[in-house]
């Protein structure tokens, strides 16, 4: 057995120069041949790669796309997130569990078939929706799964059945990403004028960051262009892991030419040579179509070589596949998994702009902000400022998913009211607005007036909508969960915090809380918001903190007073164990 | 005015809080001056006769005696506290907390190597002996606890200080070397 993945291994690990910043494709290479990567063959990587063995395992084991026990032939993995399960994935799984006769996290005897639980895959739109063998499939039904399990054992491809069309639910075009593009028409223009004077034509669009923060994009191109350095390098984040968020796959389906193109320009106007596009281990499906864009543009002479046949100007791209990390998309995180490493993020100061990919000046830019910036250098600075609001220029693509009649990707200005996007997609009887995914805020009707944009209400693009039927509390309650999962561990407040938090919401949503239990609630969630690392910590506690005021009435309803005694103490269960060891009857106790 | 009434009560654990509490030595006097005492085993009053306004607890929560007995305190004291490592956290006899109860029973009455032969040790289980229960408990575990006074035990100072504290409405200031522990 070692010795036939001895050389494999070694064949896999040279085809990238031996070079541990490919760690991520190596171990992706490793999976794809054997299905998993055990602690022997980490050792052996370890030796090939002539690092501690520790190092690799500790990236190995950060990831959920690598495996480190054998799978079966056919890995399932159910999409389990919050809309998700509104509509219907837990009856979607129970189907699989029955079919199999496994329960999640199981293989079957034979081997054929090992069943999982994933989060947000990215088509919350067209829920329940699965990965099968890395393919998706979407719009699932229970009554679904039994053709889908006897054509999988018949040896039938994933892509063959009915079930693998991703619908692309583009609802509603904008005259910013979803307008067409000449090939080459931006970037010929940006070459035509100095790098400076491309930053300053982002800086009159007043564009920023669309990935929720809102840093002003000419400001970050600017110091990243100002650093004392001769390499730069520039990352196109498309690991849009926000539950709820699908807005990059339907870009990257459909637009894949503007969003090249404006990294591309940001290349130039940053003076980077080399360009990586981060793509989420989920979209691994995209790949295909986007290396063959890459390739086309290549061959058309906008991107390699001397590019439009400046002799001044190389730039190429790669495409960095991810494997299943929330955490990957906070960008100092989402750099360290770039370069091969665990994707814990790293302290700042310094910033990726001064020390980032390969401790040099880095620029990360949202997939979304790069398209902008491309139709920016086609339409002109002036007339992207003229769109959306004063401080939130041009539009946003929005995901809208949940209890809508028409979930997709809506292109809108900023400054939309969310009363008005509610009337756009056609929602009725709204409970609440998610805005900004599991780490965003919590709207209440009362606040439906409120816009989305940078001054009122941010959101990188997830929205989501529950209806008045909805027990909002318990959608709340798989947020904290979703965040308990994908904690990366480093920091205290974030690693144990997450799960305090969890225990008491659960206690408190099983009727077992006190006024007590509330306090307490509040404490925690405020000390893991204020005292984590990263922005996923600090972002952990807001299902929890921007509801427990506005929907104060729903907690109330949860919380018994029972005269200072606890609910979360059962003194019969607590007696079992010992009247059983005892041989005690019922009558023999006093 | 009628004076505030004490109750106190030993769980699980050495009575070690009690004694540091009889530790305020001659300060004795005056507490019988400011205060009723109910319910304790200080004078061995069984059962509460009146509401209660201040209850102290020390041990853990090791049998439902315990948790029956701390439950009823709940309900007839206006405010608790609970001193002592063993009410605030179980203390040593939780140790046993890291063995399944099942095994502790079995290597204490059938298996131990002070059981005089095989085949003859028996848990006992007559209906006079409390349950023990799956682990022993920290009081705030099984009833809300209002006060916490760490210490093992607390010294008579540290206890003096937060019952006048308490019986006065003042805020309790403790000194450094009252609850430094090592």
């Amino acid at each position: 057995m070692t010795h036939h993945y001895r050389e494999q291994i070694k064949n896999i690990a040279s085809k990238y120069g031996n070079d541990r910043g490919y760690l991520m494709n190596i171990a992706h290479d490793i999976v794809n041949e054997f299905g998993y990567i055990s602690d022997e063959m980490v050792s052996n990587l370890a030796d090939v790669l002539n690092l501690p063995v520790v190092q690799v395992r500790d990236m190995i084991s950060f990831y959920a796309f690598f495996p480190r026990k054998p799978l079966g032939k056919n890995v399932i993995r159910l999409c389990n997130a919050v809309i998700e399960r509104m509509k219907g994935a837990d009856e979607v799984g129970k189907a699989f569990e029955k079919a199999l006769g496994i329960s999640f996290g199981e293989t079957t005897k034979d081997n054929l078939f090992t069943l999982l639980h994933t989060p947000c895959i990215g088509l919350s739109d067209q829920a329940p929706s699965a990965l099968i063998n890395k393919i998706p499939l979407t719009n699932l039904k229970p009554a679904d799964v039994p053709q889908i399990i006897s054509e999988l054992k018949a040896g039938k491809d994933v892509s063959d059945l009915p079930q693998a069309r991703v619908q692309l639910n583009l609802k509603k075009e904008g005259e910013v990403i979803c307008a067409p593009l000449d090939s080459g028409t931006a970037l010929r223009n940006a070459l035509n004028m100095k790098p400076e004077e491309v930053i300053g034509e982002i800086n009159k669009s007043r564009l920023r960051g669309r990935g929720g923060a809102g840093f002003p994009t000419a400001m970050k191109w600017d110091f990243c262009r100002k650093q004392k350095s001769p390499i730069r390098y520039l990352i196109c984040n498309a690991d849009e892991g926000e539950p709820g968020t699908f807005k990059d796959r339907v870009i990257l389906t459909e637009y894949p030419d503007l969003v090249f193109e404006g990294m591309t320009i940001a290349g130039y106007a940053i003076g980077a040579k080399e360009g990586i596009m981060y793509l989420r281990g989920e979209y691994a499906y995209l790949l295909e179509n986007l290396e063959k864009v890459l390739a086309k543009r290549r061959h058309l002479g906008l991107l390699g070589e001397h590019i439009c046949g400046r002799e001044d100007f190389n730039f190429d791209i790669r495409i960095q596949l991810g494997a299943g990390a929330y955490v990957c998309g906070e960008e100092s995180a989402l750099i360290e998994s770039a370069e091969g490493k665990r994707g814990a993020p790293r302290d700042r100061p310094p910033f990726p702009v001064q020390k980032g990919y390969k401790g040099e000046p880095t620029s990360v830019n949202n997939v979304e902000t790069l398209c902008c910036a491309a139709r920016i250098l086609e339409k002109g600075g002036e007339w992207f400022s003229k769109i959306g609001t004063k401080d939130s220029t041009g539009t946003k693509m929005l995901s809208v998913s949940g209890d809508c009649e028409h979930p997709g990707v809506y292109e809108v200005e900023y400054g939309i009211t969310i009363e008005n996007l509610l009337e756009l997609v056609g929602a009725k009887d709204t409970q609440a607005v998610q805005v900004g995914g599991a780490s965003g805020k919590c709207v209440a009707p009362k606040d439906f007036g409120r816009r989305i944009s940078f001054e009122d209400l941010p959101t990188g693009g997830s929205i989501m909508i529950f209806g008045k039927n909805r027990d909002l509390l318990e959608c709340m309650y798989q947020f904290v969960e979703f965040f308990v999962e994908e904690s990366c561990g480093w920091c205290v407040p974030c690693r144990a915090g997450t799960t305090l938090l969890e225990k008491k919401f659960r206690q408190i949503l099983d009727g077992k809380g006190t006024a007590q239990s509330l306090a307490e609630l509040r404490r925690i969630a405020q000390t893991v918001k204020s005292m984590s690392r990263c922005g996923l910590g600090q972002t952990s506690a807001n299902p929890v903190l921007t509801t427990i005021y506005d929907f104060a009435d729903l907690y109330a309803e949860k919380i018994k007073e029972e005269n200072g005694k606890l609910l979360t103490f059962d003194l019969q269960k607590a007696m079992k164990v010992g009247i059983e060891a005892s041989g005690r009857t019922k009558e023999g106790v006093k | 005015m009628s004076k505030p009434v004490i109750a106190t009560a030993h769980f699980t654990g050495c009575f070690g809080c009690h004694m540091s509490i009889l530790d305020i030595d001659e300060r004795i006097l005056d507490l019988v001056e400011l205060v009723e005492f109910n319910k304790s085993p200080i004078n061995d009053i069984k059962n509460f006769t009146k509401p209660v306004d201040i209850g102290i607890i020390e041990g853990g929560i090791s049998n439902d005696e315990n948790a029956e007995i701390l439950m009823e305190f709940r309900k007839h004291c206006k405010i608790l506290v609970a001193i002592g490592a063993c009410a605030l956290t179980g203390g040593v006899p939780s140790m046993r907390n890291l063995v399944p109860l099942k095994e502790c029973l079995e290597e204490a009455y059938l298996n131990g190597p002070t059981v005089k032969s095989e085949n003859t040790g028996i848990i006992p289980n007559d209906p006079d002996i409390p349950v023990l229960l799956d682990r022993v408990y920290p009081c705030h575990e099984v009833v809300k606890i209002d006060y916490f006074l760490p210490g093992c035990p607390p010294s008579a100072d540290t206890i003096w200080n937060a019952l006048v504290a308490l019986l006065k409405g003042e805020p309790l200031n403790l000194d450094y070397e009252l609850i430094k522990y090592d």
